[in-house]
């Protein structure tokens, strides 16, 4: 059985990572999870973007939810932020997609423009 | 409609969260002697007032503006009282709320409890400054996870730190095999 002491490791850890995310400047990733959305299996794709950011030890990413985005056909949706980039919004995700939007977007730096709403969309 | 309970819990955690709730407690027992699973969200909102707790179940009752229909609590109501069980909404303006489903344990339309590590890891990692308590008891015994009190250990270092997160994942998985008879 875990014990809820092993958190003074992780807590050690992290702290000796340094840079905490104190206002960070970093990427948003907002997860749509109205009914619709965890209907249509937005939990699988939240916990794939914190799986991803464990595994790549991405530190300046904030993974966030919000309501139902409004496009309820498409969820779930995702709204990725970066700094000093417009808003980008991927419709019928899932974990699959998730690692490649990590992979090429998020640490790379280009959209997977084939799952935006506007590629979708047409 | 929602596979399963957790996601039930994930979606009604919604309610208490657009509520402005600071404290969410979310229990789940079963009890296989009674043949009763019971399952409750009781949060500190801002609660409603009794004419609107009265059909907020209704899905053509919302208080949200951008859409006429809301199915959250319907969805529940509809799956506890299909599986012999009941639906209770207590909410008080100013207090909180709290929702309680029950269904009969060994109905065969009961939806099945899903991964509630799943649900907590998705509510805490998105919602750092709400505090979560999460009580589980089956006949084998029970589980409980206080996000006070792992704040208390790990201090200045933020709760939906994705360490922090995988950590407390694994604990709920860890903690619910072993009162599900697993180990």
């Amino acid at each position: 059985m875990k014990s809820i002491k092993e958190l003074e490791e992780i807590r050690k850890r992290a702290l000796e990572s340094v840079n905490l995310r104190k206002d960070s400047k970093g990427t948003r990733v907002v997860v749509g999870m109205g009914t619709c959305g965890i209907a249509a299996g937005a939990r699988p794709v939240l916990l794939a973007f914190l799986e991803e950011a464990q595994k790549r030890n991405l530190k300046d990413i904030v993974i966030t939810q919000t309501g139902c985005i409004g496009v309820c056909r498409l969820e779930p949706m995702v709204e990725v932020y970066m700094p000093g980039e417009e808003k980008v919004t991927y419709v019928k995700m899932t974990p699959e997609k998730v690692k490649r939007i990590v992979a090429e977007h998020i640490v790379n730096g280009h959209v997977v423009t084939e799952y935006t709403i506007g590629a979708v969309e047409k | 409609m929602l596979q399963d309970l957790s996601l039930h819990i994930l979606d009604l955690v919604q309610n208490s969260l657009a509520a402005q709730a600071s404290l969410v407690q979310i229990s789940i027992i079963e009890d296989s002697e009674k043949n009763l699973l019971v399952l409750s969200i009781k949060d500190n909102g801002r609660g409603m007032e009794a004419s609107l707790a009265a059909k907020a179940a209704d899905p053509f009752v919302t208080s949200r503006k951008t859409r006429r229909v809301g199915l959250g609590l319907a969805f529940l109501k509809a799956s506890a009282e299909a599986c012999d069980g009941h639906f209770m909404l207590l909410s008080k303006k100013g207090k909180g709320t709290e929702v309680t489903a029950s269904f009969a344990l060994n109905h065969i339309d009961r939806p099945p409890l899903g991964e509630m590590e799943d649900t907590l890891a998705s509510l805490i990692a998105c919602n750092p400054s709400i505090d979560f308590v999460y009580e589980h008891s089956t006949s084998y015994g029970k589980f409980q996870l206080d996000t006070r009190e792992i704040r208390a250990i790990i201090k200045d270092v933020p709760i939906n730190d994705v360490d922090i997160i995988q950590w407390i994942h694994n604990y709920i998985k860890e903690g619910l095999d072993e009162i599900n008879g697993g180990a």
